[in-house]
């Protein structure tokens, strides 16, 4: 077995001395595999993700990404542009068009050359398929497109990995699925993905590994088929039971 | 949330705009409150050109005065926004002790009247100098002479840049913490994200208090006139003690100030207009 891409162990983490957040997490995700996180809000599964690319301190554990150990790590920025994160409110830089949020970082971060980085920002938006709005603002697109956007300029980083905190929790029912078949796709082009989502069908469809998550603790975890169908954790059937309907 | 930084805090002359084209004619995009710069403007024209004694008497007299007052000004609030920022990125900074530093800074200017300052860093200031140059032996400090106009630009960038600073703080507390999390998880440093994503979002929604200020600093360099500066007020005084015509010369002063305050304001309200209408 080879090492795995993200390694977990032991994660705590508390705010403001009070609420625990995470009670001793550990997971560990190979290259190339899809997870998801479910869980009811405040199980932690967030701050979990956040942990990942460090955007939130823990208190004892260790993480490892990538061969890098996250605790000791000075330059956590080199590690960042590793790890492309896909946000619940999609956090374009409104500013800037659509073309502009995918160039600055590689420009700034990567130091590509122009013509460079824009190949690499008209391709990413022909992937997700809104070629046509490289010119626009964020505020002119609908949310569908802002996620998408989102997507591509954290794809134009090259990251090894992608995290999502909840990308279509903030979208019309209608523009979802557009968004998760850009996600379905990177999925199947074999990007390591940690996602957290209580989108089922997405689960079933792309994930290796769906993981349940309560009190900041990993109730269960399996192949998504088996945790929605036959869950051996009560804790697991209540939940699912809310979500399934 | 991404609406939220969409649109801007109102100013007076946005319910003005745009003016509604009238049917055929085309609408003229011009601000009425020009109106009121042209119509002041007008009236100082007009008194200096009808009534020339005493009216262009005064002004030949105070003119180098609006030259100075100009040129305070306009390099105070150049370097106030710099040092406004560097106060600003230090109360907001990682370290405790630039956040302290930042602080301490900004509650002792602000809470010392201009004029003070003012006073202090042309007569107080120099003498600390000259002592400290006798006690290490040190000539060029122990000779030092201030400079009136460097002085009384250095007091007044000191003071406007704690009160920038806030304006600054406000601005970049407004951007949604979103902002900068999406710019740290793509890589860039704290510095770069600051500098490319954060920044240029504050720089516009600060836009309206900033002119503000430019506007405030204009009138507040009329107090450089006490520390030796020959600006416009201290060039009127000087034409009132050997004229004697109080009523005449500071009504011709205070309008020559109310032209170039109603002029900045108009300038700072278009500025504003179009950094709004570029998203």
């Amino acid at each position: 077995m080879e090492n795995p891409i993200i390694h977990i162990e032991n994660i705590h983490k508390s705010f403001n001395e009070e609420v625990h957040a995470l009670r001793g997490v550990s997971l560990d995700i190979n290259k190339g595999e899809v997870v998801v996180i479910i869980g009811p809000s405040g199980s932690g599964k967030s701050t979990l993700l956040r942990c990942i690319n460090r955007l939130e301190d823990y208190d004892s554990g260790s993480i490892v990404v990538d061969g890098i150990p996250l605790t000791e790590a000075e330059n956590i920025h080199l590690v960042r542009m590793e790890v492309g994160m896909v946000f619940q409110q999609f956090n374009l830089f409104p500013h800037l068009s659509v073309l502009d949020n995918i160039l600055l970082a590689q420009r700034v971060v990567r130091r590509r050359e122009r013509g460079e980085s824009e190949e690499t920002a008209r391709a990413l938006l022909e992937k997700v398929g809104i070629a046509e709005k490289a010119d626009a603002f964020p505020a002119q697109l609908s949310g569908g497109q802002q996620q998408r956007v989102a997507i591509a300029r954290a794809l134009a980083m090259n990251p090894k990995i992608m995290l999502f905190d909840e990308p279509t929790s903030a979208l019309d029912p209608e523009m979802i699925q557009e968004v998760l078949d850009v996600m379905q796709t990177l999925a199947k082009e074999g990007m390591t993905m940690v996602v957290v989502s209580h989108e089922i069908g997405f689960a079933r469809a792309a994930a290796d590994r769906a993981i349940l998550m309560d009190e900041g603790q990993i109730v269960e975890q399996a192949v998504p088929d088996v945790l929605f169908e036959n869950p051996t954790e009560e804790r697991t059937r209540l939940f699912l039971s809310k979500v399934l309907h | 949330m991404t609406q939220q930084n969409e649109r801007q805090p109102k100013s007076l002359s946005d319910h003005f705009y745009p003016l509604p084209a009238t049917n055929g004619k085309v609408a003229i995009n011009i601000d009425p409150w020009w109106g009121l710069f042209a119509a002041v403007a007008a009236l100082v024209l007009f008194m200096i050109l009808f009534i020339p004694d005493p009216y262009a008497q005064v002004v030949r007299f105070i003119q180098d005065g609006i030259g100075i007052t100009v040129v305070t000004t306009v390099l105070s609030f150049i370097l106030m926004l710099f040092l406004g920022l560097v106060v600003a990125l230090g109360r907001l900074s990682q370290s405790r002790f630039l956040r302290l530093l930042a602080t301490i800074f900004t509650e002792i200017v602000r809470g010392i009247p201009l004029l003070v300052q003012l006073i202090f860093w042309y007569f107080a200031f120099p003498s600390i100098i000259q002592e400290i140059g006798s006690l290490l032996n040190f000539r060029p400090f122990e000779t030092y002479l201030a400079n009136p106009l460097g002085m009384a630009i250095l007091g007044l960038t000191v003071c406007y840049s704690a009160y920038m600073s806030e304006i600054y703080r406000a601005g970049i507390q407004g951007i949604p913490k979103g902002q900068m999390e999406a710019a740290l998880s793509l890589g860039m440093t704290r510095f770069q994200a600051m500098r490319y994503v954060i920044l240029p979002q504050a720089i516009r929604l600060i836009l309206p208090p900033v002119g503000n200020e430019f506007i405030s600093l204009l009138k507040d360099s009329s107090l450089v006139s006490v520390v030796a500066v020959t600006d416009m007020t201290r060039r009127g005084r000087e034409f009132m003690s050997a004229h004697f015509i109080p009523v005449q010369t500071w009504t011709m002063i205070a309008l020559i100030y109310l032209v170039m305050t109603l002029f900045s304001a108009r300038v700072v309200a278009y500025i504003e207009r179009r950094t709004q209408s570029e998203r």
